[in-house]
C-alpha cells in the first residue's frame, strides 16, 4: 500500500521528516517497507518563458532560444526540439541541476553556441503523458526536414517549393505566419504559391519558414500519418519534445517541482491481512494521528444531488445470495460528461502508483484509495432491464473482464448482472460490456462488500488477484459502502462531472452487531507485563475510534480484527510502545530441559559419522516417481507406495520419498560432476511410509552414507558401517552377501543383521544405477534404519581390569 | 720393554685421537687391547723378565691399558655425539611443507546454526520436541486459529495429500505447539526445529522445503515482558552481549499481541545500509503472546494460562550466522561449501 503524504496531510498534520515518519509507523504496527521523495532527483529545475527563438546557424534542426527564469538577466538555451514558440513556458534544468535517472545538467557548448542549461521534456522529467495529457504532441511532416531513404530515388525533391504538387491535392506550402489559438492549436498562415491560406493547426513544430506539405482540400497540414510516411524519413517530426507548460498562476523562476507533484513523498506499507482499514489513506492518517498523538480531520461528504428522474424507477437490484452480498450501496450520475480528471486528482492517483484514466474511473480508484472501499462504476445504457442482480455464476457462464480476456465461470463466482447477462465479476473486476467509455452518459457507482473468501477464490480460479479483490478477501466494513459512494458523487459535482440523482439504494443482508468488551486494565497489564495506567489505555483506544462507556469498549465497525481482551491488549501495547515493554526472565515453575534419549543418539551418531571423515548433507524429502526407476526398483515393488503431493511444484518434488537412496545419489552425482575428489556424505533423513495413524505418514529416520574416491572401496565402506555398529556398542553383528538388492552391485553388497533384525544395506551401486545418473565411477553407499540402530545400541561400558602384562 | 710400552702408548693415542669413526676407532681397540693386539703380545714376553723388574713393567703395563681404554671410551663418546649431530642435520624436515590432512567431516552449517540455538534453550529449562512433516491440516491451521479460508490454506500456497485438504506438508513448525499442548504437562517449555513446506520456487531466498524453529513457553502469569527478556538473552547469546534489538507489532493467527523482533544491522549499526537494505534493522524472528482461542482449543483455561510462542526461519539464520549469499547453497550440499564450516 503506497501512501501520498500529501494526501495523508489532508486528514492529519505529522510533522516529521521520512525516516522518522517511517520508524514511527512501523513501531505502532504500520510496516514501511520504503519511502520515495518523488522530487529526490529533481534539483535547480525552473519554469522559464521563451523569449525569443534564432534559427541555429550551424545546424539544420536546432534554435538558440533567450529564456527568461525569473533572473536579472535571461539565460540562454540551445534546444533541438521543434515544438518551443515565443511566449512558451518552459521547465528549465539550469546550470548545475539534476534530473530523475541521475542526469546531471552543466552548462556547455552545442556546435559552438553557448548553452546555459536544458529545456527539458516530460520524459526527462519521469513524467509521461498520462500526466499531462494537454503535452502530447502532435507533429507535422516538415518538408526541409525530409531525407529520402534511397538517395537516389526521392519522393521529394530537394528543391521542391511552394507550389509544387507532393500528391493528390497536397501540394508544398512555406510557413509565413505561426501565432498561437490555445492549449495545442496554432493559427498558421501557409503560402502554397498562388495564395496564403490561414489555418488552425494542432500541429506544434511550425515555425516561420517551414515548408509544409498542405492538403488543399481538407485545409490541413499533413503529418506523417497523412503522407504515409516513415519516421526515418522525417527524422525530427517526432511526438516529443519540450514539456509546455499550461499550469494557471506560474511564473518565470518557480521550482518546477510542486508544479508536477514532485514535491510528494510516497510511503510503502506492508499492511498485515488483520488490517484492511489500513489500505487506506483514511485508515493509516488514523494511525498516524495515534503514532504522533496528533488531531485527525475527517471529512463527512455532502451531496447536492437533484438530477432530474428517479432512482427507484431507474433502478432495482436484487441480491438472490445474501451471505455472499452482506451489503449493496448505489448510486446514479446522470449526463456525464468523460474528460480527464483534474491534475490535483491525477497527481494523488499517480502518487499511490493508479494510472489516471478519465474522470469518473479516477473517482472510482480515488474513493478507494481514501476510504479503503473499492468502487465500481456501469455504464448504464447496459443495464438492461434497469436491474442488477448480484449472483452466483452460471457453470460455465462467460464474461468478458475489463482487461480484455474472456473469463470463463463456474457456481463459485459471485457476478454482478442485469436481466440478461453478467456485466461485472464481483468484487475482482467490472465487464468490458458495462464499461465507462467516452460517450457514456448515465452512471451507477456500486459500493458494496462481498463475501472475502468466495472473492478471494474466485480470483485465485481465475488467476486475476486486483487491487479489489485483495481488499474485499480480507473482509471490509460494511458500514464503509455509504460513506464511499457518498464521497463518489460528491467529487462527481466537485469535478462538474455529471448530476448526482437523489437517493441511495442500500440493500443490508446482515444485522450490524458493534463488538463490545469489558475493557480489563489488570488482565491487560497482566498479559504484557506492563503497568499501564487506566486513562492512558482509554486514551489510546479513543484515539483509535473505540468508545468508551464507563469500562465497556465499543469496537468500531472498521476493527473487525478487535474480538477479544487479548487484541485490546494489543492496541493498548502498539502505541504504549512494544520497546518499552520491560524485558523479564521466566519465573515459576522451573523445568528440567535437554535432549531426549533419541536425539542424544542422533547427535552421536552424527558426530561420529564426522570423525569417520563423513560431511553432513541437507537433501529434499520430496523426490521424483521417476528416481524409484534410476536405482531399479521394480515396477511392482511394494516401496513405490509413496504419498503423492497433489499440488506440487513440479514432478521432481512430487512424492515424499520411502528411500534416502536417491538423494545421496543425486548429491554425490552433483559433486561428481563437481569433479571433487574423495566425497564423504552422510544424512540422518527421513523417510515417509504409508500407514501412519490419522491417515498420516510412518516418518522413519535412516543413516544414509555415501562416498567415492581412491581410499573407497567395499572394505572401507563395510569399515565405517563396523565402527558406527561398535560405537553404539551394538554386537553380535552378522554381515550377509546379498545379491538380489536392485541398486547395489551383486557381487559387492552386503546386508547387516543382529539376530533375526535386519537394520540395513550397504556396498557398491549397481553400476547400471550408476549408468543412470550418467557416472562411470564406483560409488558406496548405506542405508541403516536409525530405529534399529537405536534399539540395539548397548549399554554403557563397565570397566574391566586391565591384564598385569604388557601386550605381547 | 718399557720402551716398547711407552712407544705403543704414545703411537695408540695418537691414533685412537685420531680416529673419526666408530669403525675406525674399533680397528685400533682391537689392534693395541685386542687378545692378539700389540699390547697383548708385548706382555707375553713378560715371562722373560726377572721377578724384580715384572712387577714395575706389569704396573707399567696396566698403566698403558688403562689409558688407551680410557682414550677409546671417551672418543667413542665424541664421535658418537658428532654421529647423533649428523644425524640430527641429516634428518632435518622442511617444516613449511603442509602436514598430512587428518579427514574429518563437517556439521552443515545449518545444523551447526541450530546446535547453537538449542543449547542456548536447553540452559534455559527448555525440551527439544520433534515431529511429524506430513501433518493433518487441523494441528497446522485449525488449531492455530488459522479458520477456514485463510490465505495460506490455499492449493497456491501449501502442498496437499487430499482433495479434502486434510493431509498436508507442515507449512510452519507451528503445529508442534499443539502436539505439545496435546501430550505434554503444563507448565511447557519447548523449541521445536523441523523441516517445513510452502510452494515457493527454488530462488537465492526461497526453497519449497526449509526449516524452521519454534519455541513454545506455557505457564501461569507468563507475561509478554517475559517473552521479550527471554528472546533478548537468546539472541544476546547468539549474536554477542551487545546486540541491540527492538521489537514491532505484526499479526499471526496464533498469537496475540503479535510481534516481530529484529537486530540492529551489524554492518551499518543502524544507520542504513545495503546488507539491511537501509533500513538499519533485520528481521528475526516472528513471536507473541498465545492466542487465548488456540490454549482453548487444548483445553487450556486461558485465564489461568498464559504462553508466548516464537517461530523463526533456519536457513536466514545460518545465512546470515555465515554470510552465505545465495540460499541453493544449503541445498546443494558441495563438498567445497561443507568443508567451510
Amino acid at each position: 500500500m503506497n501512501l501520498s503524504r500529501k494526501w495523508l496531510s489532508e486528514f492529519v498534520s505529522v510533522d516529521a521528516n521520512d525516516r522518522d515518519f517511517a520508524e514511527a509507523m512501523t513501531l505502532s504496527g504500520s510496516k514501511v517497507e520504503g519511502t520515495e521523495d518523488l522530487g529526490a532527483e529533481i534539483n535547480n529545475v525552473v519554469v522559464g518563458k521563451v523569449l525569443s527563438m534564432e534559427r541555429h546557424p550551424d545546424s539544420d534542426h536546432m534554435w538558440v532560444c533567450q529564456i527568461d527564469i525569473g533572473a536579472e538577466e535571461p539565460v540562454q538555451i540551445v534546444t533541438g526540439a521543434w515544438n518551443v514558440h515565443v511566449g512558451d513556458m518552459v521547465p528549465v534544468a539550469k546550470h548545475k541541476s539534476t534530473l530523475p535517472g541521475g542526469v546531471k545538467i552543466e552548462k556547455g557548448k552545442l556546435r559552438g553556441v553557448a548553452s546555459c542549461g536544458m529545456l527539458c521534456g516530460l520524459s526527462e522529467l519521469g513524467l509521461d503523458e498520462r500526466d499531462f495529457p494537454y503535452a502530447a504532441i502532435t507533429a507535422a511532416a516538415l518538408l526541409n526536414d525530409y531525407k529520402p531513404l534511397d538517395p537516389e530515388k526521392p519522393s521529394i525533391p530537394a528543391d521542391i517549393e511552394a507550389g509544387h504538387k507532393v500528391f493528390g491535392p497536397v501540394v508544398a506550402a512555406k510557413v509565413e505566419s505561426v501565432e498561437n489559438a490555445g492549449v495545442n492549436l496554432w493559427k498558421v498562415a501557409v503560402n502554397d504559391g498562388a495564395s496564403t491560406a490561414e489555418i488552425v493547426t494542432p500541429c506544434v513544430n511550425l515555425h516561420v519558414g517551414d515548408m509544409v506539405a498542405y492538403n488543399t482540400k481538407s485545409a490541413t497540414i499533413c503529418t506523417l500519418a497523412d503522407l504515409h510516411a516513415q519516421q526515418a524519413e522525417f527524422p525530427h517530426c517526432i511526438a516529443d519534445g519540450i514539456f509546455i507548460l499550461h499550469e494557471e498562476g506560474i511564473a518565470c523562476g518557480d521550482d518546477l517541482k510542486p508544479i508536477i507533484n514532485a514535491d510528494d513523498h510516497v510511503v510503502e506499507f506492508e499492511i498485515t491481512p488483520n488490517r484492511p482499514d489500513c489500505l487506506s489513506v483514511i485508515g493509516l492518517a488514523r494511525e498516524a494521528a495515534a503514532t504522533f498523538n496528533a488531531e485527525l480531520t475527517l471529512h463527512t461528504p455532502v451531496v447536492k444531488g437533484g438530477a432530474e428522474g428517479s432512482l427507484v424507477e431507474l433502478l432495482d437490484v436484487e441480491t438472490p445470495d445474501p451471505e455472499l452480498c452482506p451489503r449493496y450501496t448505489a448510486r446514479m450520475v446522470r449526463n456525464v460528461k468523460i474528460a480527464p480528471s483534474p491534475k490535483w486528482m491525477r497527481e494523488r492517483l499517480r502518487s499511490m502508483g493508479v494510472r489516471p484514466i478519465n474522470n469518473i474511473v479516477d473517482i472510482t480508484n480515488y474513493v478507494m484509495l481514501e476510504y479503503g472501499q473499492p468502487m465500481h462504476a456501469f455504464d448504464y445504457r447496459y443495464v438492461k432491464g434497469g436491474k442488477i442482480i448480484v449472483r452466483r455464476a452460471e457453470e460455465g457462464e462467460e464474461l468478458t473482464t475489463l482487461d480484455g480476456n474472456l473469463r470463463k465461470l463456474t457456481r463459485d463466482h459471485l457476478v454482478i448482472a442485469d436481466d440478461t447477462r453478467a456485466v461485472g465479476l464481483a468484487g475482482i473486476m467490472g465487464g468490458l460490456n458495462s464499461e465507462i467509455v467516452d460517450d457514456t452518459v448515465d452512471v451507477v457507482f456500486e459500493s458494496a462488500t462481498f463475501d472475502g473468501t468466495c472473492i478471494r477464490k474466485g480470483a485465485l480460479a481465475l488467476g486475476m488477484r486486483t487491487e479489489a479483490s485483495a481488499k474485499f478477501e480480507k473482509g471490509l466494513d460494511p458500514l464503509n459502502t455509504l460513506p464511499a459512494v457518498d464521497r463518489a458523487c460528491e467529487l462527481v459535482e466537485m469535478l462538474g462531472a455529471g448530476e448526482v440523482l437523489d437517493g441511495v439504494i442500500d440493500i443490508l443482508n446482515y444485522v450490524p452487531q458493534p463488538t463490545v468488551l469489558p475493557l480489563e486494565y489488570d488482565r491487560i497489564n497482566a498479559l504484557l507485563g506492563t503497568d499501564v495506567a487506566p486513562a492512558e489505555m482509554r486514551r489510546i483506544l479513543e484515539k483509535l475510534g473505540f468508545t468508551l462507556d464507563g469500562d465497556m469498549v465499543t469496537v468500531p465497525s472498521w476493527r473487525g480484527d478487535v474480538k477479544a481482551m487479548a487484541d485490546l491488549a494489543e492496541e493498548v501495547a502498539r502505541f504504549f510502545g512494544y520497546n518499552n515493554i520491560p524485558c523479564t526472565l521466566q519465573r515459576g515453575e522451573t523445568t528440567q530441559g535437554g535432549y531426549s534419549d533419541v536425539q542424544v543418539v542422533e547427535n552421536r551418531i552424527g558426530a561420529f559419522c564426522r570423525t569417520c571423515g563423513f560431511n553432513e548433507i541437507i537433501t529434499y524429502s520430496f523426490i521424483s516417481p521417476t528416481y524409484y526407476d534410476k536405482i531399479r526398483w521394480d515396477e511392482k515393488d511394494s516401496r513405490r507406495e509413496s504419498f503423492k503431493i497433489l499440488n506440487p511444484l513440479g514432478e521432481d518434488t512430487s512424492i515424499m520419498r520411502t528411500t534416502t537412496l536417491p538423494s545421496m545419489l543425486e548429491i554425490l552425482n552433483r559433486n561428481y560432476n563437481y569433479r571433487n575428489k574423495n566425497v564423504k556424505l552422510y544424512e540422518l533423513g527421513r523417510i515417509y511410509l504409508k500407514g501412519g495413524e490419522d491417515g498420516l505418514a510412518i516418518e522413519k529416520k535412516v543413516l544414509s552414507l555415501g562416498a567415492y574416491g581412491d581410499d573407497m572401496d567395499f572394505y572401507a565402506m563395510k569399515g565405517v558401517v563396523e565402527s558406527v555398529l561398535q560405537d553404539l556398542r551394538i554386537e553380535n553383528v552378522r554381515f550377509l552377501p546379498c545379491n538380489d538388492n536392485p541398486s547395489y552391485h551383486p557381487g559387492r553388497c552386503a546386508t547387516v543383521w543382529v539376530g533375526e533384525e535386519n537394520l540395513g544395506v550397504f556396498g557398491q551401486i549397481h553400476p547400471l544405477v550408476s549408468r543412470n545418473y550418467g557416472v562411470d565411477a564406483e560409488f558406496y553407499c548405506t542405508e541403516l534404519s536409525f530405529e534399529k540402530l537405536f534399539a540395539l545400541k548397548g549399554a554403557d561400558p563397565i570397566y574391566q581390569p586391565l591384564p598385569k602384562f604388557p601386550a605381547v | 720393554m718399557k720402551q716398547q710400552l711407552e712407544a705403543i702408548r704414545a703411537a695408540a693415542l695418537e691414533a685412537i685421537l685420531a680416529a673419526d669413526d666408530a669403525e675406525g676407532l674399533d680397528a685400533l681397540r682391537v689392534k693395541y687391547l685386542g687378545k692378539k693386539g700389540e699390547l697383548t703380545a708385548v706382555l707375553k714376553q713378560m715371562g722373560g723378565l726377572s721377578a724384580e723388574e715384572r712387577p714395575v713393567m706389569g704396573q707399567l703395563a696396566n698403566s698403558v691399558r688403562a689409558d688407551l681404554e680410557k682414550a677409546v671410551e671417551e672418543q667413542s663418546a665424541i664421535l658418537a655425539e658428532k654421529a647423533l649431530q649428523r644425524r640430527l642435520v641429516e634428518e632435518a624436515v622442511d617444516v613449511t611443507i603442509p602436514g598430512k590432512k587428518a579427514e574429518v567431516g563437517h556439521k552443515h552449517p545449518m545444523y551447526v546454526a541450530l546446535d547453537e540455538l538449542k543449547e542456548i534453550f536447553i540452559g534455559m529449562g527448555f525440551t527439544i520436541l520433534d515431529g511429524p512433516e506430513v501433518e493433518l491440516a487441523v494441528n497446522n491451521f485449525d488449531r492455530l486459529n488459522a479458520e477456514e479460508g485463510h490465505p495460506s490454506r490455499d492449493w497456491s500456497d501449501t502442498f496437499y495429500f487430499d482433495t479434502d485438504s486434510r493431509v498436508m506438508l507442515r507449512s510452519q513448525t507451528s503445529p508442534m505447539q499443539v502436539r505439545a499442548m496435546d501430550t505434554m504437562e503444563l507448565p511447557i517449555r519447548i523449541v521445536a526445529p523441523g523441516r517445513v513446506y510452502r510452494k515457493d520456487e527454488v530462488d537465492a531466498t526461497h526453497s519449497p522445503m526449509f526449516h524452521q524453529v519454534e519455541g513454545m513457553v506455557i505457564d501461569k502469569g507468563v507475561t509478554m515482558a517475559d517473552l521479550k527478556g527471554t528472546l533478548n538473552t537468546v539472541v544476546r547469546k547468539l549474536y554477542g552481549e551487545n546486540t541491540v534489538t527492538r521489537f514491532r507489532p505484526h499479526h499471526f493467527p496464533f498469537t496475540e499481541p503479535s510481534c516481530e523482533m529484529d537486530v540492529q544491522c551489524h554492518k551499518c549499526g543502524g544507520v542504513g545500509c545495503p546488507t539491511c537494505k537501509g533500513e538499519g534493522w533485520i528481521e528475526l524472528l516472528g513471536a507473541g503472546m498465545i492466542h487465548p482461542r488456540v490454549l482453548e482449543m487444548s483445553g487450556i483455561d486461558p485465564t489461568v494460562y498464559t504462553g508466548w510462542a516464537f517461530g523463526m526461519g533456519l536457513e536466514r539464520m545460518a545465512m546470515r550466522r555465515f554470510k552465505i549469499a545465495d540460499l541453493r547453497l544449503i541445498f546443494e550440499n558441495d563438498v567445497r561449501f561443507l568443508s567451510q564450516f
